[in-house]
Protein backbone atom coordinates (compact mmCIF):
# COMPACT_ATOMS: atom_id res chain seq x y z
CA UNK A 1 0.00 0.00 0.00
CA UNK A 2 1.45 3.32 -0.84
CA UNK A 3 2.61 5.64 2.07
CA UNK A 4 -0.64 7.55 3.89
CA UNK A 5 0.18 10.88 4.40
CA UNK A 6 -2.36 13.09 7.07
CA UNK A 7 -2.38 16.81 7.56
CA UNK A 8 -1.12 17.56 11.24
CA UNK A 9 -2.23 20.76 13.07
CA UNK A 10 -1.13 21.38 16.56
CA UNK A 11 0.77 23.87 18.97
CA UNK A 12 4.45 23.11 19.04
CA UNK A 13 6.17 25.33 21.52
CA UNK A 14 3.99 27.97 21.77
CA UNK A 15 3.57 28.39 17.87
CA UNK A 16 0.92 27.23 15.96
CA UNK A 17 2.11 24.83 12.36
CA UNK A 18 0.65 22.39 10.12
CA UNK A 19 2.62 19.63 7.74
CA UNK A 20 1.58 16.57 5.84
CA UNK A 21 2.69 13.59 7.83
CA UNK A 22 3.20 9.86 7.20
CA UNK A 23 0.74 8.09 9.32
CA UNK A 24 2.62 5.53 10.32
CA UNK A 25 5.34 8.34 11.93
CA UNK A 26 5.84 8.21 15.74
CA UNK A 27 5.62 11.54 17.13
CA UNK A 28 9.36 11.51 18.22
CA UNK A 29 10.25 10.53 14.45
CA UNK A 30 8.30 13.73 13.36
CA UNK A 31 9.26 16.17 16.26
CA UNK A 32 13.00 15.24 14.93
CA UNK A 33 12.78 14.66 11.42
CA UNK A 34 10.38 17.30 10.29
CA UNK A 35 10.47 20.00 12.83
CA UNK A 36 14.13 19.56 13.69
CA UNK A 37 13.29 19.14 17.84
CA UNK A 38 16.64 17.29 18.29
CA UNK A 39 16.40 17.37 22.14
CA UNK A 40 13.72 14.47 21.52
CA UNK A 41 15.97 11.76 22.17
CA UNK A 42 15.29 7.94 20.83
CA UNK A 43 16.72 5.88 23.48
CA UNK A 44 14.91 2.28 24.42
CA UNK A 45 11.67 3.06 21.68
CA UNK A 46 9.66 0.64 23.52
CA UNK A 47 8.17 3.35 26.57
CA UNK A 48 11.03 2.16 29.35
CA UNK A 49 13.30 5.26 29.42
CA UNK A 50 11.76 8.16 29.15
CA UNK A 51 14.67 10.25 26.72
CA UNK A 52 11.97 10.94 24.26
CA UNK A 53 9.36 12.18 27.30
CA UNK A 54 7.27 15.68 25.57
CA UNK A 55 4.36 17.40 27.03
CA UNK A 56 1.23 17.20 25.78
CA UNK A 57 -1.48 19.30 26.81
CA UNK A 58 0.29 18.98 30.12
CA UNK A 59 0.71 15.83 30.33
CA UNK A 60 4.44 13.96 29.96
CA UNK A 61 4.11 11.33 27.57
CA UNK A 62 6.62 9.00 25.55
CA UNK A 63 6.80 10.09 22.14
CA UNK A 64 8.39 7.10 20.29
CA UNK A 65 4.82 5.10 21.41
CA UNK A 66 2.92 7.70 20.46
CA UNK A 67 1.53 8.34 16.27
CA UNK A 68 2.68 11.97 15.40
CA UNK A 69 -1.18 11.95 14.01
CA UNK A 70 -2.71 11.84 17.40
CA UNK A 71 -1.23 15.15 18.20
CA UNK A 72 -3.94 17.05 15.88
CA UNK A 73 -5.68 20.02 17.48
CA UNK A 74 -3.32 19.20 20.72
CA UNK A 75 -0.11 21.31 22.55
CA UNK A 76 2.97 20.17 22.35
CA UNK A 77 6.28 21.59 24.69
CA UNK A 78 9.73 20.16 24.26
CA UNK A 79 13.34 21.31 25.83
CA UNK A 80 13.38 23.94 23.22
CA UNK A 81 10.19 25.43 24.30
CA UNK A 82 11.46 26.13 27.64
CA UNK A 83 14.81 27.84 26.44
CA UNK A 84 14.58 31.71 26.07
CA UNK A 85 14.12 33.12 22.36
CA UNK A 86 17.94 34.06 23.06
CA UNK A 87 18.95 31.20 24.54
CA UNK A 88 18.64 32.13 28.16
CA UNK A 89 17.83 28.53 30.29
CA UNK A 90 14.63 27.98 32.26
CA UNK A 91 15.13 27.67 35.91
CA UNK A 92 14.71 23.63 35.80
CA UNK A 93 17.54 23.84 32.94
CA UNK A 94 19.65 26.14 34.77
CA UNK A 95 19.65 23.96 38.02
CA UNK A 96 20.26 21.00 35.75
CA UNK A 97 23.49 22.80 35.37
CA UNK A 98 24.46 24.18 38.35
CA UNK A 99 23.55 20.65 40.38
CA UNK A 100 25.40 18.93 37.95
CA UNK A 101 22.72 16.76 36.63
CA UNK A 102 23.96 16.49 33.62
CA UNK A 103 26.93 13.57 32.55
CA UNK A 104 25.97 12.38 29.14
CA UNK A 105 23.23 14.20 29.06
CA UNK A 106 21.56 11.72 27.03
CA UNK A 107 18.81 11.34 29.39
CA UNK A 108 18.22 15.24 30.11
CA UNK A 109 16.11 16.77 28.23
CA UNK A 110 13.57 14.21 29.00
CA UNK A 111 14.17 14.35 32.78
CA UNK A 112 13.66 17.86 32.19
CA UNK A 113 10.13 17.88 30.71
CA UNK A 114 9.34 15.39 33.54
CA UNK A 115 10.22 18.13 36.08
CA UNK A 116 8.55 20.66 34.36
CA UNK A 117 5.21 18.78 34.26
CA UNK A 118 5.22 18.14 38.09
CA UNK A 119 7.33 21.82 38.98
CA UNK A 120 3.85 23.53 37.20
CA UNK A 121 1.70 21.73 40.05
CA UNK A 122 3.23 23.79 42.45
CA UNK A 123 3.13 21.87 45.06
CA UNK A 124 5.98 21.16 47.37
CA UNK A 125 6.77 17.35 47.52
CA UNK A 126 9.04 15.34 49.33
CA UNK A 127 12.37 13.44 48.20
CA UNK A 128 10.67 10.38 47.69
CA UNK A 129 7.48 11.52 45.88
CA UNK A 130 9.96 13.13 43.50
CA UNK A 131 11.39 10.10 42.94
CA UNK A 132 8.11 8.42 42.07
CA UNK A 133 7.57 11.18 39.68
CA UNK A 134 10.16 10.87 37.80
CA UNK A 135 9.86 7.40 37.68
CA UNK A 136 9.35 7.31 33.77
CA UNK A 137 12.86 8.14 33.28
CA UNK A 138 16.12 6.15 33.43
CA UNK A 139 19.34 7.28 33.64
CA UNK A 140 22.49 5.56 33.40
CA UNK A 141 25.49 8.18 34.66
CA UNK A 142 24.35 10.33 36.82
CA UNK A 143 22.74 7.63 39.79
CA UNK A 144 19.87 10.20 40.43
CA UNK A 145 21.13 12.62 43.25
CA UNK A 146 22.08 15.41 41.58
CA UNK A 147 18.79 15.40 39.40
CA UNK A 148 16.51 15.47 42.17
CA UNK A 149 18.62 17.63 43.85
CA UNK A 150 17.85 20.28 41.03
CA UNK A 151 14.04 19.60 40.78
CA UNK A 152 14.13 19.89 44.48
CA UNK A 153 16.04 23.14 44.33
CA UNK A 154 13.83 24.52 41.39
CA UNK A 155 10.13 23.47 42.96
CA UNK A 156 11.41 25.55 46.39
CA UNK A 157 12.66 28.51 44.14
CA UNK A 158 8.95 28.52 42.36
CA UNK A 159 7.16 28.05 45.49
CA UNK A 160 9.18 31.20 46.93
CA UNK A 161 8.19 33.10 43.91
CA UNK A 162 4.67 32.30 44.73
CA UNK A 163 4.97 33.00 47.97
CA UNK A 164 5.75 36.63 47.41
CA UNK A 165 3.30 36.91 44.57
CA UNK B 1 8.32 4.72 11.54
CA UNK B 2 6.41 1.87 12.71
CA UNK B 3 5.54 -1.00 10.22
CA UNK B 4 1.79 -0.39 9.55
CA UNK B 5 -0.53 -1.23 6.45
CA UNK B 6 -2.80 1.04 6.71
CA UNK B 7 -3.74 3.49 9.63
CA UNK B 8 -7.74 4.29 9.90
CA UNK B 9 -8.25 7.21 12.19
CA UNK B 10 -11.61 6.76 13.86
CA UNK B 11 -13.85 10.18 13.91
CA UNK B 12 -16.63 8.71 16.40
CA UNK B 13 -17.68 5.90 17.79
CA UNK B 14 -20.24 4.98 14.83
CA UNK B 15 -17.65 5.87 12.22
CA UNK B 16 -15.36 3.36 14.35
CA UNK B 17 -17.71 0.64 14.24
CA UNK B 18 -17.92 1.19 10.02
CA UNK B 19 -14.64 1.32 9.85
CA UNK B 20 -14.31 -2.02 11.62
CA UNK B 21 -16.90 -3.59 9.43
CA UNK B 22 -14.86 -2.09 6.47
CA UNK B 23 -11.53 -3.85 7.34
CA UNK B 24 -12.30 -7.03 9.40
CA UNK B 25 -9.12 -7.31 9.79
CA UNK B 26 -7.68 -4.08 11.01
CA UNK B 27 -7.14 -4.35 14.88
CA UNK B 28 -8.31 -1.91 16.91
CA UNK B 29 -5.66 0.42 18.87
CA UNK B 30 -6.30 2.65 22.18
CA UNK B 31 -3.66 4.37 23.75
CA UNK B 32 -1.36 1.99 21.86
CA UNK B 33 1.14 1.23 24.56
CA UNK B 34 0.84 -2.08 23.92
CA UNK B 35 0.31 -2.55 20.34
CA UNK B 36 3.24 0.00 19.33
CA UNK B 37 5.69 -2.08 21.42
CA UNK B 38 4.53 -5.15 19.76
CA UNK B 39 5.23 -3.83 16.23
CA UNK B 40 8.87 -2.47 17.32
CA UNK B 41 9.48 -5.96 18.16
CA UNK B 42 8.32 -7.59 14.41
CA UNK B 43 5.11 -8.42 16.11
CA UNK B 44 2.56 -7.73 14.54
CA UNK B 45 4.37 -5.96 11.39
CA UNK B 46 2.38 -4.80 8.31
CA UNK B 47 -1.01 -5.08 10.18
CA UNK B 48 -3.81 -2.64 9.23
CA UNK B 49 -5.07 -0.77 12.55
CA UNK B 50 -8.15 1.18 13.14
CA UNK B 51 -7.29 3.78 15.84
CA UNK B 52 -9.90 4.79 18.18
CA UNK B 53 -7.26 7.06 20.33
CA UNK B 54 -9.30 10.45 18.86
CA UNK B 55 -12.53 9.38 20.30
CA UNK B 56 -12.65 12.06 23.81
CA UNK B 57 -16.40 10.36 23.55
CA UNK B 58 -15.04 7.04 25.59
CA UNK B 59 -13.23 9.29 28.00
CA UNK B 60 -14.25 10.61 31.54
CA UNK B 61 -16.17 9.06 34.62
CA UNK B 62 -19.58 9.58 35.28
CA UNK B 63 -21.82 8.58 38.24
CA UNK B 64 -25.04 7.63 36.72
CA UNK B 65 -28.49 8.26 38.44
CA UNK B 66 -28.88 4.68 39.80
CA UNK B 67 -25.35 5.19 41.31
CA UNK B 68 -23.34 3.03 39.21
CA UNK B 69 -19.88 4.75 38.16
CA UNK B 70 -19.32 4.21 34.20
CA UNK B 71 -15.36 4.67 33.19
CA UNK B 72 -15.12 5.58 29.49
CA UNK B 73 -12.71 2.82 27.81
CA UNK B 74 -10.37 5.75 26.55
CA UNK B 75 -9.81 7.11 30.02
CA UNK B 76 -6.16 6.94 30.79
CA UNK B 77 -5.21 5.54 34.09
CA UNK B 78 -3.72 9.42 35.26
CA UNK B 79 -6.98 10.49 35.08
CA UNK B 80 -8.79 7.51 36.90
CA UNK B 81 -6.25 8.17 39.74
CA UNK B 82 -7.49 11.90 39.86
CA UNK B 83 -11.26 11.19 39.12
CA UNK B 84 -12.74 12.86 42.18
CA UNK B 85 -15.91 10.31 41.63
CA UNK B 86 -13.16 7.14 41.91
CA UNK B 87 -11.64 9.18 45.19
CA UNK B 88 -14.46 9.10 46.75
CA UNK B 89 -16.43 6.05 46.11
CA UNK B 90 -13.46 3.53 45.00
CA UNK B 91 -10.39 4.22 46.14
CA UNK B 92 -8.93 1.10 45.66
CA UNK B 93 -8.50 1.49 42.15
CA UNK B 94 -6.99 4.39 42.17
CA UNK B 95 -4.24 2.80 44.70
CA UNK B 96 -3.98 -0.39 42.22
CA UNK B 97 -3.47 1.58 39.27
CA UNK B 98 -1.52 4.42 40.72
CA UNK B 99 1.19 1.41 40.62
CA UNK B 100 1.35 0.47 36.80
CA UNK B 101 4.50 1.67 35.26
CA UNK B 102 5.77 5.43 35.26
CA UNK B 103 4.02 9.14 34.73
CA UNK B 104 4.81 8.85 31.36
CA UNK B 105 3.27 5.21 30.95
CA UNK B 106 0.11 5.61 33.03
CA UNK B 107 -0.88 9.01 30.61
CA UNK B 108 -1.11 6.97 27.72
CA UNK B 109 -2.27 3.74 28.99
CA UNK B 110 -6.18 3.24 29.20
CA UNK B 111 -8.06 0.96 31.43
CA UNK B 112 -9.87 -0.44 28.41
CA UNK B 113 -6.98 -1.25 26.99
CA UNK B 114 -5.72 -3.01 29.86
CA UNK B 115 -8.54 -5.31 30.43
CA UNK B 116 -8.83 -5.64 26.18
CA UNK B 117 -5.20 -7.50 26.06
CA UNK B 118 -6.08 -10.23 28.11
CA UNK B 119 -3.29 -10.11 30.49
CA UNK B 120 -3.01 -11.72 33.70
CA UNK B 121 -1.00 -8.77 34.96
CA UNK B 122 -3.11 -5.99 34.50
CA UNK B 123 -2.79 -3.90 37.89
CA UNK B 124 -6.29 -2.91 37.27
CA UNK B 125 -7.98 -6.14 36.38
CA UNK B 126 -8.13 -7.60 40.05
CA UNK B 127 -9.17 -4.66 41.79
CA UNK B 128 -11.91 -3.99 38.78
CA UNK B 129 -12.92 -8.08 39.78
CA UNK B 130 -13.19 -7.50 43.09
CA UNK B 131 -15.50 -4.43 42.47
CA UNK B 132 -17.77 -7.01 40.65
CA UNK B 133 -17.13 -4.60 37.40
CA UNK B 134 -19.24 -5.11 33.85
CA UNK B 135 -17.46 -4.81 30.50
CA UNK B 136 -20.25 -2.43 28.32
CA UNK B 137 -19.06 -3.44 24.99
CA UNK B 138 -21.05 -2.00 21.40
CA UNK B 139 -21.01 -3.75 18.14
CA UNK B 140 -23.35 -3.64 15.00
CA UNK B 141 -25.75 -5.36 16.85
CA UNK B 142 -26.22 -2.80 19.90
CA UNK B 143 -24.94 -3.14 23.22
CA UNK B 144 -24.10 -5.73 25.88
CA UNK B 145 -22.63 -5.97 29.20
CA UNK B 146 -21.35 -8.82 30.69
CA UNK B 147 -19.14 -9.48 34.23
CA UNK B 148 -15.57 -8.94 33.85
CA UNK B 149 -15.12 -12.18 35.04
CA UNK B 150 -16.34 -13.45 32.09
CA UNK B 151 -14.81 -11.40 29.62
CA UNK B 152 -11.55 -12.91 30.36
CA UNK B 153 -11.27 -16.01 28.53
CA UNK B 154 -7.87 -16.95 28.52
CA UNK B 155 -4.78 -15.41 28.29
CA UNK B 156 -4.42 -12.33 25.57
CA UNK B 157 -7.96 -13.86 24.41
CA UNK B 158 -11.07 -11.47 26.23
CA UNK B 159 -14.95 -12.17 24.96
CA UNK B 160 -15.08 -9.66 22.69
CA UNK B 161 -17.03 -10.13 19.38
CA UNK B 162 -15.49 -9.37 15.57
CA UNK B 163 -16.74 -5.74 15.30
CA UNK B 164 -17.45 -4.92 18.84
CA UNK B 165 -15.64 -1.82 20.44
CA UNK B 166 -15.19 -2.01 24.49
CA UNK B 167 -17.20 1.16 25.77
CA UNK B 168 -16.80 0.97 29.32
CA UNK B 169 -16.53 -0.78 32.45
CA UNK B 170 -19.42 -0.24 34.72
CA UNK B 171 -19.31 -0.53 38.36
CA UNK B 172 -22.50 -1.17 39.80
CA UNK B 173 -23.43 0.42 43.37
CA UNK B 174 -23.85 -2.82 45.20
CA UNK B 175 -20.01 -3.23 43.83
CA UNK B 176 -18.86 -0.44 46.16
CA UNK B 177 -21.49 0.62 48.97
CA UNK B 178 -20.13 -0.23 52.44
CA UNK B 179 -17.51 -2.21 50.65
CA UNK B 180 -13.95 -0.90 52.00
CA UNK B 181 -10.97 -2.19 50.06
CA UNK B 182 -7.44 -2.86 49.84
CA UNK B 183 -4.80 -3.55 47.02
CA UNK B 184 -1.29 -4.86 47.35
CA UNK B 185 1.58 -5.80 44.48
CA UNK B 186 4.09 -7.48 44.91
CA UNK B 187 7.02 -7.11 42.39
CA UNK B 188 10.52 -6.49 42.33
CA UNK B 189 10.62 -2.78 41.74
CA UNK B 190 8.29 -0.13 43.42
CA UNK B 191 7.87 1.43 39.65
CA UNK B 192 8.30 0.32 35.61
CA UNK B 193 7.73 -3.11 36.63
CA UNK B 194 5.60 -6.00 35.88
CA UNK B 195 3.26 -7.63 39.35
CA UNK B 196 4.97 -10.97 40.14
CA UNK B 197 1.11 -11.21 42.04
CA UNK B 198 -1.74 -8.11 42.65
CA UNK B 199 -3.85 -8.72 44.95
CA UNK B 200 -7.25 -7.11 45.54
CA UNK B 201 -9.85 -7.26 48.72
CA UNK B 202 -12.91 -5.81 49.53
CA UNK B 203 -15.07 -6.04 52.41
CA UNK B 204 -18.52 -5.19 53.74
CA UNK B 205 -18.49 -5.11 57.54
CA UNK B 206 -21.73 -5.53 59.87
CA UNK B 207 -22.47 -2.58 61.61
CA UNK B 208 -20.96 -3.66 64.91
CA UNK B 209 -18.12 -4.41 63.29
CA UNK B 210 -17.71 -7.62 64.61
CA UNK B 211 -18.53 -10.03 61.19
CA UNK B 212 -17.93 -10.09 57.77
CA UNK B 213 -21.07 -9.75 55.52
CA UNK B 214 -19.34 -9.82 52.14
CA UNK B 215 -15.87 -10.38 50.79
CA UNK B 216 -14.64 -10.32 47.38
CA UNK B 217 -10.61 -10.90 46.78
CA UNK B 218 -8.97 -11.29 43.17
CA UNK B 219 -5.87 -11.58 42.06
CA UNK B 220 -3.75 -11.34 39.01
CA UNK B 221 -0.78 -14.11 38.59
CA UNK B 222 -2.57 -16.12 40.48
CA UNK B 223 -3.88 -18.09 37.36
CA UNK B 224 -3.53 -17.67 33.48
CA UNK B 225 -5.83 -14.53 33.80
CA UNK B 226 -7.02 -12.36 36.85
CA UNK B 227 -9.54 -14.51 39.17
CA UNK B 228 -11.67 -14.34 42.03
CA UNK B 229 -11.06 -16.60 44.76
CA UNK B 230 -14.52 -18.29 45.50
CA UNK B 231 -13.56 -20.95 48.01
CA UNK B 232 -11.58 -17.95 50.07
CA UNK B 233 -14.32 -15.79 50.40
CA UNK B 234 -16.91 -18.26 51.20
CA UNK B 235 -15.02 -19.05 54.46
CA UNK B 236 -15.20 -15.52 55.55
CA UNK B 237 -18.66 -14.83 54.39
CA UNK B 238 -20.38 -14.30 57.44
CA UNK B 239 -17.94 -14.99 59.85
CA UNK B 240 -17.08 -13.17 62.75
CA UNK B 241 -13.32 -11.17 62.76
CA UNK B 242 -11.37 -13.75 64.43
CA UNK B 243 -7.16 -14.10 63.84
CA UNK B 244 -7.63 -17.84 63.69
CA UNK B 245 -10.47 -16.63 60.46
CA UNK B 246 -7.43 -14.49 58.69
CA UNK B 247 -5.27 -17.55 58.77
CA UNK B 248 -8.38 -20.33 57.54
CA UNK B 249 -8.94 -17.39 54.92
CA UNK B 250 -5.07 -17.29 53.90
CA UNK B 251 -5.15 -21.52 53.74
CA UNK B 252 -8.35 -21.59 51.77
CA UNK B 253 -7.11 -19.37 48.91
CA UNK B 254 -4.98 -22.48 47.67
CA UNK B 255 -7.79 -24.39 46.59
CA UNK B 256 -8.71 -21.43 43.94
CA UNK B 257 -5.46 -20.32 42.31
CA UNK B 258 -3.14 -21.89 39.84
CA UNK B 259 0.25 -19.84 39.70
CA UNK B 260 2.97 -21.01 37.33
CA UNK B 261 6.64 -21.16 37.38
CA UNK B 262 7.94 -17.92 35.90
CA UNK B 263 11.39 -16.36 36.02
CA UNK B 264 9.98 -13.82 37.70
CA UNK B 265 9.18 -16.58 40.73
CA UNK B 266 8.62 -20.35 41.21
CA UNK B 267 5.27 -21.50 41.88
CA UNK B 268 5.90 -22.56 45.49
CA UNK B 269 6.85 -18.52 45.91
CA UNK B 270 4.17 -17.78 44.25
CA UNK B 271 1.59 -19.93 46.74
CA UNK B 272 3.48 -18.51 49.54
CA UNK B 273 2.67 -15.04 48.24
CA UNK B 274 -0.93 -15.36 47.76
CA UNK B 275 -1.61 -16.63 50.97
CA UNK B 276 0.66 -13.66 52.39
CA UNK B 277 -0.57 -11.68 50.66
CA UNK B 278 -4.71 -12.34 51.04
CA UNK B 279 -4.29 -12.28 54.63
CA UNK B 280 -2.50 -8.87 54.65
CA UNK B 281 -4.59 -7.40 52.49
CA UNK B 282 -8.08 -8.75 54.17
CA UNK B 283 -6.61 -7.32 57.87
CA UNK B 284 -5.88 -3.99 55.89
CA UNK B 285 -9.28 -3.76 55.09
CA UNK B 286 -10.56 -4.87 58.34
CA UNK B 287 -8.83 -1.88 59.97
CA UNK B 288 -9.43 0.49 56.96
CA UNK B 289 -13.31 -0.52 57.41
CA UNK B 290 -12.66 0.21 61.38
CA UNK B 291 -12.81 -3.06 62.72
CA UNK B 292 -10.55 -4.94 65.14
CA UNK B 293 -8.85 -7.92 64.69
S1 LIG C 1 12.85 6.34 23.66
FE1 LIG C 1 10.83 6.66 24.25
S2 LIG C 1 10.77 5.80 26.21
FE2 LIG C 1 12.75 5.28 25.55
S1 LIG D 1 23.39 11.72 32.09
FE1 LIG D 1 23.87 10.01 30.89
S2 LIG D 1 22.02 8.90 30.86
FE2 LIG D 1 21.64 10.44 32.28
Amino acid sequence: MAPQHKLVSFTLNGKPTQKMIDVRASLSDMLRNDYSMHSVKEGCEVGECGACTVLIDGETFNSCIYLAVWVEGKDVVTTEGLTGEDGTLSDIQQSFVDEFAVQCGYCTPGFIISAEALLRENKRYTRDELRKMMAGNLCRCTGYENIINAVEKTMEERLEAKAKG
Amino acid sequence: MYDMKALYEAESVDHALALMQEHPDALVMAGGSDVLIKMREGKLAGREFVSIYMLDEMRGITLTKDGTIRIGSLTSFSHVIRSEIVQQHIPVLAEAISMIGGPQVRNIGTIGGNTCNGVTSADSGATLMALDAEVELRGPEGTRVIPLQKFYIKPGVVDIKRGELQMALLIKKEGYEGYTGHFIKYAMRDAMDIATLGCSVNVRLSEDKQTIEDCRVAFGVAGPVPMRLPSAEEVVRGASISDDLMHAFAEATEADVNPRTSWRAKKEFRLHLIKTMAERALRACITKAGGTI
